[in-house]
Formats: structure tokens, C-alpha cells, sequence
């Protein structure tokens, strides 16, 4: 559905994006996630158009992102990071002439919007600018499926989103994968991550892992463990200055721990923290999720480039 | 062709949606012809004049009474000291000097000429040249007033004994003039030029900063679909200004309407054509409304003062004649003038007619060619 080959983008001496190959099946709903900053949303910009890349191609729908960008642009959907529709035109306007610029009609493309519409109809003949945060998502994911794209391109439609209208959004976007559109989306939230079929890891400009995201959970080769005592002050720290310790990440008031050796001693640890004055230690063995997944790819990344 | 129509329906849901639109376009032209026609006024009065009488005749004293008697002057001193009256122009108390020469009189009766003098304090450029026309005006007056005198004695039988007094100075403003008619069909070319650059250049910059333009870029809208939709309600905003202005002139300042208002109106949309273009141009090479304020005043001041109606291009240095030649400003306003007051058809303004096209075009063309939809 598409395909992306040897993408790369620079701006002046930064390069933004970093040969970058992803193919993305039809009727998935495909991640892609990492950090602000990351190359996101150049990449996105690149397929729909709005972008040319460096090097490398992209296809979307068998059609060339460079050459065939005005066939291409009649079927995708793209909704940019920042609220892009007219603020001073009504509910009903602004989704009167995305149906118009497009071709088509509301009425012909109803059955495609109903669920997420008919939320917002109440206020249709509110200015757009009015809205809150999740109706004026609701009204552009509703702009963008109006003409019923094959694909839709979301670039980080969940940020600066209340928990609640998130998760919201991403059984809106469930339902839309049901008509069979393909949906690409990227995010900053890795706890978002499982919400995708596929997931594509990015950073500053570099894919480090695309696969399922059980895949990529089960890639992860150590033990990881959930550290807490009662001294949260400086464990970071104390755990960080352990001999054996491989990573010591922060995750809310846990630590997320992995030991150089393949099975942690644990009493020594344990003397280890005692001794640093900590107490009510608590050691616990966990599954990683996606973000131990990220920073455990970002760390092998740093030891390649010095290496 | 429905695309087109959403989008001209969009933009003037828009326009008229945005609630400064209305007075703009409705007070602006309001306040602007009525200050600036009242306040531009060149019209000058109490001139402080020396008049230096070295020939102590009647005719001079005859002279004298008549710029004593127009309301422009007032004697300010009387000498009959050359040096006395130059002196009194450096002090600045003394706009203009008006020299009679000893023997005026009796030249003029000897049948050879009779010459006066004028000096006149040029620092004010306009008031120097308005006295002096007035000056003028005053001393062909006495002449005419001589020469049927001395045709009625002529026709009494009695010996033709005098000609005509010549005044030194050619004739470049006409006293007469009403300038409030001068005036107001350059100032209504200024309102719809600041209308149609100000509202174009704005408009597609206000896109770009609201992030609109990136939902607009990817679909499939034709490059000139867009544009179109862009300017036209503007052109259509501009001629609108422009008639409510000609009607305000006309029915304020009883402007006469010589000419044809096809030929006008027919001006005025092409016109408003290289408005809307360089608006365009600067819309697409800005990336804040901030910026395409300050490009667009940049242009319009040089354009407004380099335009003929606040000094007359015929003042200006060489090398500024040749800027104002690509001043399509300068063009409407001669030819508003021409048409309204002269009554110039169609054929009169043929090269202003296909200067201002080819303007058009060419600024039209490079807006076009500039705007892109991939960056």
C-alpha cells in the first residue's frame, strides 16, 4: 500500500531522515514512533507530497510520490499535526468544501463519517474555531475521510489530547480500518504503540525497528526488573554507579533496571543499595513494553556510532 | 467549474465572516477622500508681498492696487530698495518681491515693452510656484484692464499709446483650478490601490499561518482554481471601492464625470488586475502577515508618493521620471484625471491602456510562476 525505499532528507547540514524503508500493508493501521524531533514529520510531509525527498522513492497506492503527485493527492487523506481547518468557517461549511474540493458530496460519503460525525453534528453550525480539542479532531479525521481516501496519513493526532478523547480517537480510527482504509500514523506516545497493527521506531532520523509490537517486545533479550525503595531520591543515581548495572532507566516512580550479567544477583544488589541507605527495596521482574524496547535500540545505536 | 464556485463561496463567507471587513471597505474610502480632499489643499492666501516701486507712476501705483486688492497678498513692507526686499526674503519675512522698474511707465508709452519683476522665496517649492501664478495672474489681469483702455480711446480717436506689459514667467499652474477636482480622482486610485495589495497580500500569507494552506496543498484544487478563488472576491471588493468612491466624489465634491465610465471601469479592472498580482507575488514569497504588511507598505509608499498626486511628476528629477514610468499608480491617476475632468475616450489612454496590461501580465505571470504547492 506503501512503500518507502532508501527515503533520506536533509535540512541545510542536519539530515533529517536516514535511508528509510518501510513497506505498509493495505488495511493495517501502521505506527510510527519515536521522539519529538525524530523525522516524523518529514517523513509524513514526504508522502503526501508536501516534501521532496533527497534520495530514495516512495510509492503510495502504486503511485509515485514525486512524479504522480496530482493523481496521488485524489486518494490519500492527511491531517497535519496542527489544526488545519478554517476556524472561521462553520462545522458544516468546512466539511461542505473539503466533499466539494474533492468531488463528492457529504451525503455520498455519509455511511464513511457517521460514527465520528454524528458527535459533532449537534454543533454544525458552530464556527470551527469554537470547538474543543476533541471535536476539532473529530471534525478533521472527518474532513479527511470525506472523500474517501485509500489511505490516511495522521501526523501525531493524540498530542496535546486528553486521555480520555485519545482513547476515543484511536476506536474511531479502529472502526475506519473496518471499511478497509489504510491508516499511517505516528505518535510520540509509546504506550500508544500496542494500538497499531505494525510499528515503525524512529530516531533522529533513523528506523531501528519495524515489526509487530509483540515482535518487538519479544526481541528484547534481558531480564528486565521494576526497582523501587523508600529512599526515591538518588536511587537513580546510587543504581547508575552499580558496577554490573547495563541500563537504569526512570518510568514514573519505578526504575527499569537490566544487569550486565545474564541473571542478576540479587542480594548483592540488594547489600549494594542498603549500603547507599535505601530500605523496603523492592526487586521485581517485569515484562518490557515498547518504551524499554525504544531506549534499549536507542542505547545499541549510540554503541554503534561509537564504535 | 464546482470547485471554483465552493472556493469563491468560501472566501466570501470568509471575508464578510471577518468583522473589520465591512467598515474597511465602507469608512475607509469614507475618511480618506473627505480628510485628505480637505486638507491637501493648495491653496494659499495671505502671500506677504514687498512691492518695490522705483518708478513712483501712476501706472505702478495702478499696479500696486491691484495686489493690494486680491485676497492671496498682503503688503508686508514697502521699499523702494532692490537690496531692502532681498533682504527681507532671507529674513523670511517676505514671500515674493514684485519689482517695477524706473522707467515702466514711460516705456510702456513709448509703444516697447514694459518688463516687472518677481522674486520669490522658493523654499516651499509649491507656495513659490502658486504665488508666482497668482502674481501673474494678477499682472495679465492689468494688462487686459490696459489694452481694452486703450482700445477704448483707440475708438475715441485717440493715438494708441501703450502695449502690452510682458510678466517674465511662463505659466505652469493655473490659479483657477479647483483642487479638490484635481485631488479626489488621485486619491480614489490610492484607496483601491491600499484595498486590493493590502487584502490580496494578506490573504494567502493568513493561510500560511493558520496551517490551512497545508490541508489545501493536498488535495487536488488546481493551482489556478486556488488563485482565482484568492483574487477575485478582491477584484470584485476593489471595483466595488472604486464606484462608492466615485459616487462620494461626485456627490460630495461634485466632481465632473467627462469621459466614458465604461473606459474608466474598463481601467479600473485591469488596474486592480496588477494590484492583486503584486499581493499575490508578495503573499507567495512571505511566510507572516508581519512580513507581507511591511513588503506591501514598502511598495505602496513609493508607488503613492512617486504617483504624481502629491507633487506633480513633472517637478520630479530626471531619474525619478524614468521610476515613475513603472509606477502603475502613476498611471491610473493620470488617467482618472484625464478621463473624469477632460473627457479622454478610449483612444487618449490607448498606451496607458496597454502599459497597465502588460503590467498585469507580467506580475501576474511571476505570482504564478512563484506560488507552489511542494515546497
Amino acid at each position: 500500500m506503501i512503500s518507502i525505499r532508501g527515503i533520506g532528507k536533509s535540512y541545510g547540514k542536519i539530515q533529517a531522515l536516514k535511508d528509510i524503508n518501510i513497506e505498509v500493508n493495505a488495511g493495517e493501521i501502521f505506527g510510527l514512533i519515536g521522539p519529538d524531533g525524530a523525522g516524523k514529520t518529514t517523513l509524513i510531509r514526504i508522502l503526501t507530497t508536501l516534501l521532496l525527498p533527497d534520495t530514495g522513492s516512495a510509492q503510495v497506492m502504486n503511485l509515485d510520490v514525486v512524479k504522480d503527485f496530482k493523481l496521488l493527492r485524489r486518494d490519500f487523506g492527511y491531517m497535519p499535526g496542527r489544526f488545519s481547518l478554517y476556524e472561521d468557517l462553520t462545522v458544516e461549511e468546512n466539511l461542505e468544501l473539503f466533499a466539494s474540493i474533492f468531488g463528492t458530496t457529504i451525503s455520498e460519503n455519509y455511511h464513511l463519517i457517521e460514527d465520528i460525525y454524528k458527535q459533532i453534528e449537534p454543533f454544525k453550525t458552530r464556527s470551527a474555531g469554537k470547538l474543543s480539542g476533541g471535536m476539532k479532531q473529530k471534525l478533521a479525521l472527518s474532513c479527511v475521510m470525506i472523500h474517501k481516501p485509500g489511505v490516511i496519513f495522521l501526523d501525531e493526532p493524540t498530542t496535546g489530547v486528553d486521555p480520555v478523547s485519545r482513547r476515543e480517537f484511536w476506536q474511531m480510527l479502529h472502526k475506519l480500518k473496518q471499511h478497509g482504509i489504510t491508516i499511517f500514523v505516528t505518535t510520540p506516545y509509546m504506550d500508544e504503540a500496542s494500538q497499531c497493527d505494525r510499528i515503525a521506531l524512529i530516531q533522529n532520523g533513523q528506523l531501528m525497528s519495524i515489526d509487530t509490537p509483540n515482535a518487538i517486545v519479544e526481541q528484547y533479550k534481558d531480564d528486565l526488573y521494576a526497582i523501587i525503595t523508600d529512599k526515591r531520591h538518588g536511587l537513580l543515581q546510587d543504581l547508575r554507579r552499580y558496577e554490573s548495572a547495563k541500563s537504569v532507566f526512570l518510568f514514573g516512580s519505578h526504575i527499569h533496571y537490566t544487569d550486565k550479567q545474564t541473571q542478576l544477583d540479587k542480594p548483592a544488589l540488594n547489600t549494594y543499595l542498603q549500603a547507599h541507605g535505601h530500605s523496603q527495596i523492592e526487586i521485581r521482574k517485569i515484562p518490557p513494553v515498547i518504551e524499554d524496547c525504544f531506549l534499549a535500540l536507542m542505547g545499541d545505536l549510540k554503541e554503534d556510532a561509537h564504535a | 467549474m464546482r470547485t471554483l464556485r465552493f472556493l469563491l463561496q468560501k472566501e466570501f463567507i470568509q471575508i464578510f465572516r471577518n468583522k473589520s471587513i465591512l467598515p474597511i471597505i465602507l469608512v475607509m474610502p469614507m475618511v480618506q477622500l473627505l480628510l485628505l480632499s480637505f486638507a491637501v489643499d493648495y491653496e494659499i492666501k495671505n502671500i506677504k508681498l514687498i512691492f518695490v516701486d522705483q518708478d513712483h507712476s501712476h501706472f505702478s501705483a495702478l499696479l500696486q492696487s491691484q495686489f493690494t486688492g486680491s485676497d492671496y497678498f498682503i503688503i508686508s513692507g514697502q521699499t523702494g530698495q532692490t537690496q531692502e526686499a532681498k533682504n527681507a526674503i532671507e529674513r523670511g519675512t517676505c514671500d515674493l518681491v514684485v519689482i517695477v522698474p524706473p522707467g515702466f511707465e514711460q516705456n510702456l508709452f513709448r509703444g516697447g515693452r514694459a518688463d516687472v519683476q518677481l522674486i520669490m522665496n522658493a523654499i516651499d517649492g509649491t507656495k513659490a510656484g502658486l504665488s508666482s501664478s497668482y502674481a501673474t495672474g494678477i499682472i495679465r489681469n492689468y494688462t487686459k484692464t490696459l489694452i481694452e483702455n486703450y482700445r477704448m480711446r483707440s475708438n475715441m480717436g485717440i493715438a494708441p499709446q501703450y502695449k502690452q506689459i510682458e510678466a517674465n514667467y511662463s505659466f505652469w499652474y493655473n490659479p483657477e483650478l479647483n483642487y479638490k477636482v484635481y485631488m479626489v480622482p488621485g486619491i480614489l486610485v490610492l484607496l483601491v490601490t491600499m484595498i486590493g495589495a493590502f487584502l490580496s497580500s494578506m490573504n494567502i500569507v493568513r493561510e500560511k499561518e493558520l496551517g490551512t494552506i497545508e490541508q489545501i496543498n493536498v488535495t487536488p484544487i488546481k493551482k489556478h482554481h486556488f488563485i482565482i478563488g484568492k483574487t477575485l472576491p478582491f477584484w470584485f471588493i476593489g471595483m466595488f471601492e472604486f464606484a462608492f468612491g466615485l459616487l462620494l466624489a461626485r456627490l460630495v465634491f461634485d466632481i465632473p464625470m467627462v469621459g466614458s465610465l465604461y473606459v474608466l471601469f474598463s481601467f479600473a479592472g485591469v488596474f486592480l488586475m496588477v494590484v492583486l498580482g503584486l499581493g499575490l507575488l508578495i503573499s507567495t514569497i512571505t511566510e507572516t502577515q508581519q512580513q507581507a504588511m511591511f513588503i506591501s507598505w514598502f511598495f505602496l509608499v513609493i508607488f503613492i508618493l512617486l504617483g504624481g498626486l502629491f507633487t506633480a511628476i513633472e517637478n520630479m528629477p530626471a531619474w525619478a521620471q524614468y521610476i515613475t514610468k513603472l509606477n502603475p499608480v502613476s498611471y491610473f491617476i493620470e488617467v482618472n484625471r484625464m478621463i473624469l475632468l477632460k473627457g479622454a475616450g478610449f483612444m487618449d489612454i490607448a498606451v496607458h491602456f496597454a502599459v497597465i496590461s502588460g503590467f498585469a501580465l507580467a506580475i501576474n505571470a511571476l505570482a504564478i510562476f512563484r506560488y507552489k504547492k511542494v515546497s
